[in-house]
């Protein structure tokens, strides 16, 4: 680190932009998030203890990370399917499939989580089929998985986008004329540029879906135990004006998705890092 | 893209960039002379969700009132929320003149946790600073099918309640203290009424964080038999959503719901508001005040007028939290706290399961 700051650089102005950028992390980023950390410390470790272990607390852990996972890896699959759709084929209507991506972006997530409760409620457009077959959404946490899949979209599909669109297609050809069947191609010549991208996208749909609070909770029916994310029992613990108790929740959250994150950005460093050595 | 396009591309841009900026500046400037130009004397009213109806008419009459008795004119803005989210703003900093709650504990911890309200606020407007009262009451599909007539109806098997939850939203804590205190109500123990309370959430098979948001459930969704409401609220789901759909039920007993007002000493002393903030509140408790909260169907305090609208509001048995439940201090912590008898009941419930 230190050989990083000594070294000139041939670009004017790392000092200023440095101390910028970290001004304004502080300010944005870090000085709301130690209030937190300090709001928390008013609380003893065995209340910490007790108030994040709790069994309605454990059982949203498991709603909100477990459907923001399923949810990532669904947009993982679907987006990249969708980005490659976008970037390889001409077809009418193009830019205006390219446009309802962005949707969730900026739809209001009450709007979303209203509309979604709708269609897959029991007398819904989609509801009204399912619910013959036993399927029921609205109101369960399969409702909070929709939602969360459905926030997430727009994140895999706009970075994978970019990339494949930089794609040489001469490495594409190179495999074919040597004989590698399309699955091949697209296991060993594309996949690997992918990956990165891939899961970059998903890290961020991931901790869309862990935050999201809007959307969800319309759909969700909010049954204790059932069907209850982190951030509503944050909520209720406002409500009781406890600040300290809902902070120690917003730890949770956060040492947990800091540390997913950073499994998630090793995994791509492993990834980008294998395609290198290839 | 060759030059020419590119040149006009930019010449676009250019052409945005002033609109964008000119509409700017004027929509900066525009409220600074409005600003200028009256002296208006401004409050403003932090309330509950679902009284905006009634403040719009409100604050009309009051204007007018107010005009004419000293000339002076004042605006009253308005803000809405759930309650206890209200309460928290006003804690964190948002100057309200006056709160109009729709319980006492969001004032309570005004005073308490924040001294901006004075320890002795529910003495300073008659009936305990309570100018009008409701009750939950049940509001059913039309006719009635499940035949759905007292508190042990919802309570049997196979009944779907529809009410928000208890822990977020003011209504969903009435209804819940409302199934609870009947059982005390008619002479049963704290033991029968938890039974009861346990039978009557396993009913409820969808918990709202909001009062609006239940009704859309149970109307639009058409989820449950029976959705337990503010008696004021019916009035507005009839006209909102069709008054042929529904049947309204007046259980034996219910809670009173009180809706408490106070002035926010802090803020109206900083302002220099008192006065106004003070005959805003007084000014509920006028004839034209009481009127105006029967016609958005608020029980009213004053009895002459109460008794004119009588027959709006069928007489059934209606017990205070206050003398039944100890007040809402202690029904908070009883129930709704973390590990309350709401959390117990879930408990034993998913206790059972297993």
């Amino acid at each position: 680190m230190s050989f990083a700051l000594k070294q000139p650089s041939v670009l004017p102005g790392f000092g200023l932009t440095l101390g910028f950028s970290l001004f304004y992390l502080s300010l944005i980023v870090l000085i709301p998030l130690s209030g937190m950390f300090i709001k928390t410390s008013t609380l003893t470790w065995a209340q910490f203890w007790e108030t994040v272990t709790q069994p309605r607390a454990i059982a949203s852990y498991q709603l909100t990370f477990g459907a923001s996972l399923i949810g990532a890896l669904i947009n993982g699959l679907f987006g990249s399917l969708v980005a490659w759709v976008l970037v390889r084929y001409r077809f009418p209507g193009r830019s205006f499939v390219d446009a309802l991506v962005d949707l969730p972006f900026a739809l209001p997530t009450a709007v979303a989580g209203i509309a979604l409760t709708a269609i897959y409620s029991s007398n819904g457009w989609l509801g009204r089929h399912l619910e013959p077959l036993g399927i029921k959404v609205a109101f369960t946490p399969l409702g909070v998985l929709v939602a969360l899949t459905f926030i997430g979209l727009p994140f895999v599909v706009r970075t994978v986008q970019p990339v494949l669109q930089a794609l040489d297609k001469e490495a594409e050809e190179a495999a074919i004329t040597l004989g590698a069947n399309r699955w091949q191609t697209v296991r060993a010549v594309i996949l690997p540029e992918l990956w990165p991208a891939i899961f970059t996208g998903m890290a961020m749909a991931f901790a869309r879906a862990v935050g999201e609070y809007g959307s969800v909770i319309f759909i969700a029916g909010n049954m204790p135990l059932k069907s209850e994310i982190t951030p509503l029992l944050i909520m209720t613990k406002l409500e009781q004006y406890d600040y300290a108790g809902a902070t120690a929740l917003g730890v949770v959250m956060l040492v947990v998705s800091f540390v997913l994150s950073l499994l998630i950005n090793l995994l791509q460093w492993w990834s980008s890092d294998r395609r290198e050595t290839h | 893209m060759n030059s020419l396009k590119r040149r006009r591309l930019s010449r676009m841009w250019r052409t945005n960039v002033v609109f964008f900026a000119t509409t700017m500046g004027i929509g900066l400037l525009l409220p600074a002379f409005g600003l200028a130009e009256t002296e208006d004397k401004e409050i403003l009213n932090v309330s509950y969700d679902v009284s905006r109806e009634f403040y719009k008419d409100y604050n009309a009459a009051f204007v007018k009132y107010w005009r004419e008795k000293t000339g002076q004119r004042v605006v009253v803005k308005q803000s809405h929320g759930g309650s206890s989210a209200q309460a928290r703003a006003v804690l964190g900093g948002l100057e309200a003149d006056v709160v109009t709650m729709n319980q006492e504990s969001d004032i309570a911890v005004l005073s308490e946790k924040g001294k901006l309200v004075r320890e002795d606020w529910r003495l300073r407007f008659p009936h305990r600073s309570v100018p009008s009262t409701s009750t939950i009451v049940f509001l059913v599909r039309k006719g009635n099918p499940k035949h759905i007539r007292d508190w042990d109806d919802l309570a049997k098997p196979g009944i779907a309640i529809v009410m928000p939850n208890p822990k977020t939203s003011g209504n969903g804590r009435y209804s819940f203290l409302a199934a609870w205190g009947q059982v005390l109500k008619r002479g049963g123990t704290d033991r029968e009424a938890r039974d009861f309370i346990r039978r009557f959430v396993q009913n409820v098979p969808v918990f709202d964080t909001g009062g609006r948001g239940a009704t859309t459930t149970f109307a639009q969704r058409e989820i449950g038999d029976a959705l337990l409401t503010f008696e004021n609220e019916v009035s507005l789901i009839q006209k909102e959503l069709g008054a042929d759909r529904f049947d309204v039920v007046y259980p034996s007993v219910s809670v009173l719901t009180e809706t408490p007002v106070a002035v926010v000493d802090a803020v109206v002393d900083k302002r220099g508001t008192r006065t106004i903030a003070e005959a805003y509140l007084e000014y509920l408790y006028s004839d034209e005040g009481q009127e105006l909260a029967a016609k958005h169907h608020y029980r009213p305090s004053l009895a002459r007028i109460a008794d004119k609208y009588a027959a709006r509001f069928p007489a059934s048995t209606l017990w205070s939290v206050d003398d039944l439940l100890g007040g809402w201090k202690q029904a908070i912590n009883t129930h709704f706290a973390d590990g309350g008898t709401f959390d117990q009941v879930y408990d034993e419930i998913a206790r059972q399961r297993k």
